[in-house]
């Protein structure tokens, strides 16, 4: 009964989006194009192409405004290529439960998002760690207010030392104390985000319980 | 100094709820982002993931971007 406008005829054998999902017409025009051949299907490639070199130059005017023209324009463009490919090859994984402008921009927005990252990041060795966790322990003595407050962080560089393993305390120093971007540690430690934000959350979620425990 | 030094117990401890994590994030990100663009709750849509942006400063910089691209597209508020 549905009317064939709102829903997603052609498409079903080749995309993941549900019998009956409702696409809007620009998502279902751009999808039915996109698993097509022909013609057809490469103007489709250049528009998608279009939308996804916004949202990576969107990405890069916000993040790294002290770029270069040049340089700015060279990730973007790189990173709506790379994203090009990556919603391509996973255009089977879009379930219609947004618009597939907005699915196909955040392929974009990674991209560009990480290279940023990396770029500003690419002369800099990251940091090393004990000097800066002893920050944590009294540094630079404070005002009488803020006494309350070193106790707790001394607490918490305590239970750093008492209960992570030395990837925890290394990953979690990097990323919570030292500001390293996660796509740069991951990079440098050959890892992936997701996997380094696994090992912050279990140490976030030992030093919780110890916290507790001692308080 | 005490806005840094909690921003730093912030980062070390993380958000205090059940969060999702970066790859399940990314996954959600579209759907999450279009449901809060249309005014809907996007958060009883996909529990965990607003706890996570709070917990990751990298997919939050890249759920404030796509929530203004989409923004953007949709125009000004009529
Ligand atoms: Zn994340």
């Amino acid at each position: 009964m549905t009317p064939a406008t709102t829903t997603v005829p052609g498409v079903m054998r080749t995309s993941s989006v549900a019998p009956g999902t409702r696409l809007d017409p620009e998502s279902q025009e751009l999808l039915q194009a996109l698993t097509g051949s022909g013609r057809a299907y490469d103007d489709a490639c250049a528009r998608l192409h279009e939308l996804l070199l916004r949202a990576a130059r969107f990405e890069v005017t916000r993040r790294a405004r002290s770029l270069k023209g040049a340089e700015a324009d060279a990730i973007a463009t790189e990173a709506a290529d790379d994203a090009l490919l990556a919603v391509l090859r996973r255009l089977d994984d879009f379930r219609g439960l947004s618009k597939l402008t907005t699915w196909a921009y955040k392929f974009a927005l990674y991209e560009a998002a990480v290279k940023v990252r990396r770029h500003a990041w690419r002369d800099r060795e990251l940091p090393v760690e004990p000097d800066t966790l002893a920050s944590l322990h009294g540094g630079v003595p404070g005002p009488e207010e803020d006494v309350e407050m070193r106790e707790r962080l001394g607490t918490i560089a305590a239970a750093i030392d008492e209960v992570l393993t030395p990837h925890q305390r290394r990953v979690l120093v990097a990323l919570a104390v030292n500001g390293v971007p996660i796509d740069v540690l991951a990079e440098r430690l050959s890892t992936t985000r997701g996997a380094l934000y696994k090992t912050l959350h279990d140490a976030r979620a030992k030093l919780r319980v110890q916290l507790e425990e001692t308080s | 100094m005490e806005d840094r030094d909690n921003e730093l117990i912030g980062r070390l401890l993380g958000p205090a709820g059940p969060e999702i994590g970066c790859d399940a994030c990314f996954e959600e990100l579209d759907r999450y982002v279009d449901l809060e663009a249309a005014g809907k709750d996007a958060d009883a849509a996909v529990p965990g993931l607003r706890a996570h942006l709070e917990g990751c400063p990298a997919c939050r910089e890249e759920h404030e971007s796509l929530l203004a691209l989409v923004r953007e597209d949709q125009g000004p508020a009529s």
